[in-house]
C-alpha cells in the first residue's frame, strides 16, 4: 500500500513528465489528450467541492461547464465576425483574449449557480438531484433553440483565443496554461478544504442541525460552496471549448454531468486529487478502449459498477487502501 | 387560433402527459417504497420499445408486440433488480446514481451493439390508424385517443391494486415501516424485486406505445426520464396521485407552451423576434413551471415528505 500523498505527487510528476515526453517524441496528439485530461480535472475538483465536502449530488454540473464553454464562443464570435456583442446601452465588442474569456465564463456562471443553487437548496436528497439534472436539461434546450448562437450545430471558432506572452496555439503552451490553471485551482481547493469556510461546509453535510446550533447557517454554506464549485466547473468549459475552438450543446447535456461525476468517482470522492486521477484515467479509457471497440461505453459502465458496488474509495483509494480523510 | 386547434393541442397535452405518467409512476413507486432514484428507468422504457418493434416486425402483429414490450422490460427490471439493484437499497443516492447512470451506459451501448445505430420503426396498427370524428366536428387520431384511454386505465388500475389488493396493503406498509413488515413475514425481497419489475412493466408499455408515433431508437427514453423526474418533482415524491397531475400538467404546458407563446408574443414584438423568443422560452417552460412549484411547496403539489 502507497500513502495517499504519494500518490498525488506521482500524477503531479505524470502530469508533468508525459507532455513533455510527448514533445519530445513529436506526438501533439498526446499533449492534446493530456490537455483533455487536465481540463476534466479542473471540471471535476469544481464538482467535488459540492460533492465531496459539501454532499450536494448536483447532477446538473453540465450547465456551468456550459455556460462556461458559450461565454467563450458567443465572445470570440462575435469577435471574428467583427460584430458588437450589444450596443445598447453602450457598445459592448466580442474578444479573443483569454483573460477576459475567463472573467466572463466565471461571472456568469457564478449568476446562474447562485439562481439554481438558491431553488435547488430549497429542497434535499434525492430531489435535489432531480432538480439539478432538470436545470441542466433547460439549459440543453434552450441551447438548441438558440439559432442566433448556431442551435444544434452550435459554434466555430477559426483561431484558439489568445493568451498575453503566449502562443496558444503550440500545444504544449496552451497544456500548460491548463496545468497552472489546474495547479491553482488544486491549491485553492486545499486551502478550502482546510478553511474554517470548508470546515462549515464539511459539518454541514454531516449534521446540519449541529452547524445550526452553533449559529451558521447550512443552507447558506452549501449556497456558497454551489457557487464556488459552479464558477470553477464554468471556468473548465471555457478551456474545454477553446481546447476543441467549438461549443455546442452537448456540453449542457445530461451525458457531460454524469461524466463530470463519474472522474470523482473514478478517482475517489472528496480526496483532493480524486478529480485528478479519474480525469486521466478517463482519458486514457476513452483513448484505448475506444480504440480496441465502438462499443466501449459498455466496459465503462461495467467498470463503474464494480468500483461503485465494490470498490470504495476510487482508484487512489484502492491504491493507498484507505478511505477518504474526512470519512 | 380557433377553438379546434386549442382541442386539439389540449388532447395532445394530454396524450403526452398520460404517457409520462407512465414513466413517472413507476419512478415515484420505486422510490417510495425502496428508496432508490433509479436512472436506468429510461433504458427500461426504451428496452419496452425495442422489444415491441422487434415483434410486431417479425410477428406482423402490434398487440404481441405490447406483450413482449410489457414481458421484457419487466424481465429486465426484474433481472437488474436481482443482480444490481438490491445492492443499492442501504447505499446513499451518491452510489444509486452513479451505479444507475453506469446502468444507463450498458443498456444504450447493448442495444446499440444488437440492434444497430440505426433508428427502428414500429406502425401504428391496422386497425387503430386513421383518424376519428370526435363530437363537434373535430377529427383526431385515433390512436393518439387510444394511449389516453389505455393510460387512465393504468391509471385506474394502479389505483385498485394500491388501495384494494393485499399487493398493494403490502406496498403502502413497505413506504411507511419496512423492518415492520419484514417482522410481520412479508419476504420484502420478493416485494421490492416485485415492485421494481411492475414499474419496469409500465416503463416498457408507455416506451412501446409513443415508439408507434415516435422512431424507436437507442437514446430515446433519457429525454423521457427527465421529464419524468420534473413531473415527480411537481406532484411529489411517492404519490401516485401527483404523478397523474404532473404529468398531465406538464404534458399540457410543454405542449400548449410550444404553440401559443409565440403566438402571444407576437402581440409584442415582430413575428421573428416574437417566434425565437417564444420557441426559446416554450422549451423551458415546463422548468420555469418546476421552479415555480418548489418556490410555492418545496416538498411537491402532493408531496408527504422532503
Amino acid at each position: 500500500m502507497i500513502r495517499e500523498t504519494y500518490v498525488n505527487a506521482l500524477t503531479l510528476l505524470l502530469l508533468v513528465a508525459i507532455p513533455l515526453w510527448a514533445v519530445f517524441m513529436d506526438e501533439p496528439f498526446t499533449i492534446t489528450l493530456m490537455t483533455r485530461a487536465a481540463i476534466f480535472a479542473i471540471a471535476a475538483i469544481g464538482l467535488n467541492i459540492a460533492l465531496g465536502i459539501g454532499g450536494l449530488v448536483s447532477l446538473g454540473h453540465a450547465v456551468f461547464f456550459g455556460i462556461g464553454g458559450y461565454a467563450m464562443g458567443i465572445l470570440a464570435h462575435h469577435a471574428q465576425t467583427y460584430t458588437p456583442l450589444a450596443e445598447w446601452p453602450f457598445l459592448i465588442d466580442g474578444t479573443k483574449s483569454m483573460p477576459l474569456i475567463w472573467l466572463v465564463a466565471i461571472a456568469c456562471s457564478a449568476l446562474a449557480a447562485l439562481v439554481i443553487g438558491a431553488l435547488s437548496l430549497r429542497t434535499t436528497g434525492v430531489y435535489f438531484i432531480m432538480i439539478t439534472l432538470a436545470f441542466g436539461q433547460m439549459f440543453f434546450f434552450f441551447a438548441i433553440s438558440w439559432a442566433e448562437y448556431g442551435g444544434e450545430d452550435g459554434l466555430s471558432i477559426y483561431i484558439r483565443n489568445g493568451f498575453p506572452g503566449l502562443n496558444t496555439l503550440a500545444p504544449i503552451q496552451f497544456y500548460g496554461l491548463c496545468f497552472v490553471l489546474l495547479c491553482l485551482v488544486l491549491l485553492f481547493a486545499w486551502k478550502l478544504s482546510k478553511s474554517p469556510f470548508g470546515l462549515a461546509l464539511n459539518a454541514a453535510r454531516q449534521a446540519p442541525m449541529r452547524v445550526e446550533t452553533v449559529g451558521l447557517d447550512p443552507k447558506r454554506v452549501k449556497l456558497v460552496a454551489f457557487v464556488i464549485s459552479g464558477v470553477i466547473t464554468g471556468l473548465a468549459g471555457a478551456l474545454f471549448a477553446d481546447l476543441n475552438r467549438f461549443v455546442s450543446p452537448t456540453m449542457f447535456s445530461w451525458q457531460t454531468s454524469g461524466e463530470i461525476m463519474i472522474f470523482i468517482i473514478l478517482g475517489g470522492v472528496g480526496r483532493l486529487f480524486g478529480p485528478v486521477v479519474g480525469a486521466l484515467a478517463f482519458v486514457a479509457l476513452e483513448h484505448w478502449l475506444g480504440g480496441l471497440s465502438d462499443y466501449w461505453h459498455i466496459y465503462l459502465g461495467l467498470l463503474l459498477l464494480v468500483i461503485v458496488l465494490f470498490g470504495r474509495g476510487g482508484l487512489i483509494g484502492m491504491v493507498s487502501g484507505r478511505e477518504a480523510v474526512h470519512d | 387560433m380557433s377553438l379546434i386547434l386549442l382541442i386539439e393541442q389540449v388532447l395532445n397535452g394530454l396524450q403526452f402527459g398520460i404517457m409520462l405518467f407512465l414513466m413517472a409512476a413507476g419512478l415515484t413507486l420505486i422510490f417510495g417504497v425502496m428508496g432508490l432514484i433509479n436512472l436506468a428507468h429510461g433504458s427500461l422504457y426504451m428496452i419496452g420499445a425495442f422489444c415491441a418493434a422487434a415483434v410486431a416486425a417479425a410477428s406482423g402483429s402490434f398487440i404481441l408486440g405490447l406483450i413482449a414490450a410489457l414481458a421484457g422490460a419487466a424481465l429486465a427490471g426484474a433481472l437488474v433488480e436481482l443482480v444490481v439493484i438490491r445492492r443499492l437499497y442501504d447505499k446513499d443516492h451518491l452510489d444509486q446514481v452513479l451505479a444507475t447512470f453506469a446502468l444507463i451506459l450498458i443498456f444504450s451501448e447493448g442495444t446499440r451493439w444488437i440492434f444497430g445505430s440505426f433508428p427502428l420503426f414500429l406502425n401504428v396498427p391496422e386497425f387503430l390508424s386513421g383518424p376519428v370524428t370526435l363530437p363537434g366536428g373535430i377529427e383526431y387520431p385515433l390512436y393518439r385517443l387510444t394511449l389516453i384511454v389505455i393510460g387512465l386505465l393504468v391509471a385506474l388500475g394502479l389505483y385498485l391494486l394500491i388501495s384494494k389488493t393485499r399487493l398493494g396493503v403490502q406496498i403502502r406498509a413497505g413506504e411507511n415501516d419496512r423492518e415492520m413488515i419484514g417482522a410481520l413475514g412479508v419476504d420484502i425481497a420478493m416485494l421490492y424485486t416485485i415492485v421494481f419489475a411492475l414499474g419496469a412493466a409500465l416503463a416498457g408499455l408507455s416506451g412501446a406505445l409513443v415508439g408507434a408515433i415516435q422512431s424507436v431508437q437507442v437514446g430515446m427514453g433519457e429525454p423521457v426520464l427527465i421529464l419524468a423526474f420534473v413531473v415527480i418533482v411537481i406532484g411529489g415524491i411517492g404519490s401516485i396521485k401527483g404523478a397523474l397531475i404532473g404529468a398531465i400538467l406538464v404534458g399540457l404546458t410543454d405542449t400548449l407552451g410550444g404553440i401559443f407563446l409565440p403566438e402571444a408574443l407576437k402581440l409584442f414584438f415582430d413575428p421573428s423576434t416574437a417566434t425565437s423568443i417564444g420557441s426559446s422560452l416554450a422549451s423551458m417552460a415546463i422548468y420555469i413551471l418546476m421552479a415555480a412549484v418548489l418556490i410555492l411547496r418545496p416538498a411537491g403539489l402532493f408531496g408527504a415528505r422532503a
